[in-house]
């Protein structure tokens, strides 16, 4: 209810501000992001749902986009869109230049492990597995040397300020320390976005706000990011925020807080 | 993403559940163990039956007539046109080293079944033969105490008997024999003679056993009609078809035989006894390794039941190494390694267990391992485990990650 509250008002602000914030954007920047016409339908003839209906997105290099909605405004059909995971019924996706809805399963699995550093809300780590070759397995699916993914590991561990707890397993960590492995998991192939999905949604106050400082950090140091979230906490701390609601974007405003 | 990698990827899947590993482990284990086992068992028990074969001699050759022996004479006897019985005049004519030269000796056997008894214990010989001394050279039949019987003997009359171990056994348990009287049939033997051990052929112990001269086995217990058989000892192995020419030569002549089809008599050689053993007992063998088969293939349908459980199981997991850039074939290299390893592990420890378990004797046979039915049961249990292992492996790597990240 408080959501739907808050997203009526944005919905009056927000549609003022649209046309500028589009009219603002360099065009000539090569987006990391560029989705033209994205549908998503379940189902088939007229028992068919549409989770995304008609979408277009563009995201410049070194952008820190929120997106917000109710529950099942389609904001996690479109993450899953944008990390690959999932494939759209139609419309068309550039990642980084690359058409990746023309892509097989073979070279999405490369443009998985090498463009996009995703971030879960239920973390998903390898269970059993230490923290290091946590953040090392994604580095290991593209080949790269031991020693160099060790090295670069250990660094993204030092990032988010976990190198005492390397030989970790995940059942040893807590909760905001387990994100923030997630983190440098998704950190140390050196993607060109940070997808999170609800990253703060199973973490308590004190982690979340680790995590949100971290996410600043790494947006501070260039890189692009792209969150989802119900908080408005959280949605603060991004430079843009879109506002999603029954698969269609309604609302896509610079923060002016942020930006302060 | 190198081999290695991978390898410990799977193993670090395989220690996940050490319990179900071992289960499925123990499975293809016994599945090989057993292929091995029962097929030592086989083989060992042919290699049993001709080695007492050949402890008989190879180069005998026993002529049968159609009356009596061993039987199924009878429908040879019908084709034949004038059946003859073998008599004693057939083996002393045999004896001739001019049309003969390459039989050594022949001696003529008159066969009975009769219970003897010392006392109160009795026995009923497998064999008991009323022959000629050449017989005991000729049979491969040697003397542990005492002596043979004699021509003198023979011709006498005198009522002496050689008898095997079992009889002797049974006849005077923990007492010696030779000079002590059985009675058979109501006749009475002096035992002069305890043979060799000669173990079993397979059909019958040839340690249950009464020798005595033919004479009084025909003038007391059977009655001077024909002979059962005759047994002929070719001069060496190599021979031994020339022998049997020889035999059909000689025999032919005295029985006026026209059609070499229809003879009125029959001859076994060794040879002939080996390859008939050695076929039941291929049989034998053939049977216990289906039964081993069935068990190594259900020891990998437990491979594809537990990779299955595996797969579902870790179907997070797998969405979640998807999500970061996993490739479908590194997820299907992982499931495939585990499976392997699986069956390659149970296959090492079933190829253990069956040597092991070859070392017993098993319900009378000490199994001898066939190194070619190793092979077969370990490379199968391998190929099982690629076989059943891939179609997890597959379907899991097939899975879309978001389909596999929302699976619970």
């Amino acid at each position: 209810m408080a959501v739907d509250l808050v997203v009526a008002v944005d919905l009056v602000v927000n549609t003022k501000n649209l046309a500028t914030i589009n009219s603002n954007r360099n065009e000539s920047i090569l987006p990391v992001i560029e989705i033209k016409d994205a549908v998503k339908r379940y189902g088939m003839g007229d028992n068919s749902i549409y989770a995304l209906a008609g979408v277009n997105l563009r995201i410049v290099p070194g952008e820190y986009v929120a997106i917000m909605g109710p529950s099942g405004s389609g904001k996690s059909t479109l993450m899953n869109m944008m990390g690959c995971l999932d494939i759209m019924t139609s419309g068309s996706y550039f990642l980084d230049g690359i058409e990746v809805s023309k892509l097989d399963e073979n070279a999405l699995a490369v443009v998985r492990g090498h463009k996009i550093g995703f971030i879960f809300q239920s973390f998903n780590l390898i269970p059993r597995t230490n923290a290091l070759l946590n953040v090392e397995l994604p580095m290991a699916y593209q080949g790269i040397k031991k020693e160099e993914r060790k090295s670069r590991a250990i660094k993204a561990l030092e990032i988010v300020g976990l190198s005492d707890r390397l030989s970790h397993d995940p059942s040893e960590l807590s909760g905001g320390q387990q994100q923030r492995v997630a983190v440098a998991r998704a950190l140390a192939t050196r993607p060109a976005l940070l997808l999170a999905d609800e990253p703060t949604g199973a973490l308590d106050s004190k982690s979340t706000a680790d995590l949100l400082d971290l996410f600043d950090q790494i947006n501070a140091a260039g890189r692009t990011v792209v969150l989802i979230t119900h908080e408005n906490e959280v949605a603060n701390r991004a430079k843009r925020v879109v506002h999603m609601r029954d698969g269609k974007i309604i609302s896509d405003e610079i923060n002016e807080v942020s930006i302060k | 993403m190198n081999f290695l990698e991978m390898f410990r990827f799977a193993f670090g899947g395989l220690s996940t559940n050490k319990t179900r590993t071992s289960l499925t482990t123990l499975g293809i284990a016994i599945g090989v163990a057993s292929v091995i086992i029962l097929i030592a068992v086989g083989n060992g028990s042919s290699l049993a039956i001709q080695k007492s074969i050949d402890r008989l001699g190879t180069n005998t050759i026993t002529i049968l007539g159609n009356r009596g022996g061993f039987g199924g004479g009878r429908a040879a006897a019908a084709r034949a046109v004038s059946s003859q019985p073998l008599t004693i005049g057939d083996a002393v004519s045999l004896n001739d080293s001019i049309k003969a030269p390459d039989i050594k000796q022949a001696a003529p056997v008159v066969s009975t079944n009769v219970t003897c008894s010392n006392g109160a214990n009795t026995s009923t010989p497998g064999t008991f033969d009323g022959t000629w001394p050449s017989w005991f050279e000729a049979s491969n039949t040697s003397i542990k105490v005492g002596n043979f019987f004699s021509n003198d003997d023979v011709t006498n009359g005198h009522r002496v008997a050689v008898i095997g171990n079992t009889t002797a056994t049974d006849l005077f348990p923990g007492q010696n024999p030779i000079g002590q009287t059985i009675s058979c049939s109501g006749v009475k033997f002096t035992v002069i003679g305890l043979t060799n051990l000669k173990g079993s052929n397979g059909f019958q112990d040839g340690d249950s056993l009464v020798v005595a001269p033919i004479t009084v086995v025909q003038r007391s217990i059977t009655g001077f009609s024909n002979i059962n058989s005759i047994l002929v000892q070719a001069k060496s192995a190599s021979v031994q078809n020339n022998a049997q020419t020889e035999i059909n030569t000689i025999i032919d002549a005295r029985h006026r035989i026209k059609n070499v089809n229809n003879r009125d008599y029959r001859t076994l050689n060794q040879a002939s006894l080996l390859a008939t053993s050695s076929s039941n007992s291929a049989v034998f063998t053939t049977l216990l390794g289906v039964v081993a088969a069935i068990s190594l293939l259900v020891g990998g349908i437990g491979i594809t039941n537990i990779m299955l459980v595996t797969v579902i199981e870790r179907t997070r997991e797998i969405g979640i190494r998807k999500a970061i850039g996993a490739p479908k074939r590194a997820i299907l290299s992982q499931f495939i390694i585990e499976a392997t390893f699986l069956s390659l592990f149970g296959g090492v420890i079933g190829v253990l267990g069956g040597f092991l378990g070859s070392h017993f004797t098993i319900v009378g046979v000490k199994p001898v391992v066939v190194p070619s039915s190793v092979l077969l049961a370990f490379g199968v249990s391998v190929l099982i485990g690629l076989f059943f292992g891939g179609y997890p492996a597959s379907r899991a790597a097939a899975l879309r990650p978001i389909e596999a990240l929302r699976y619970e």
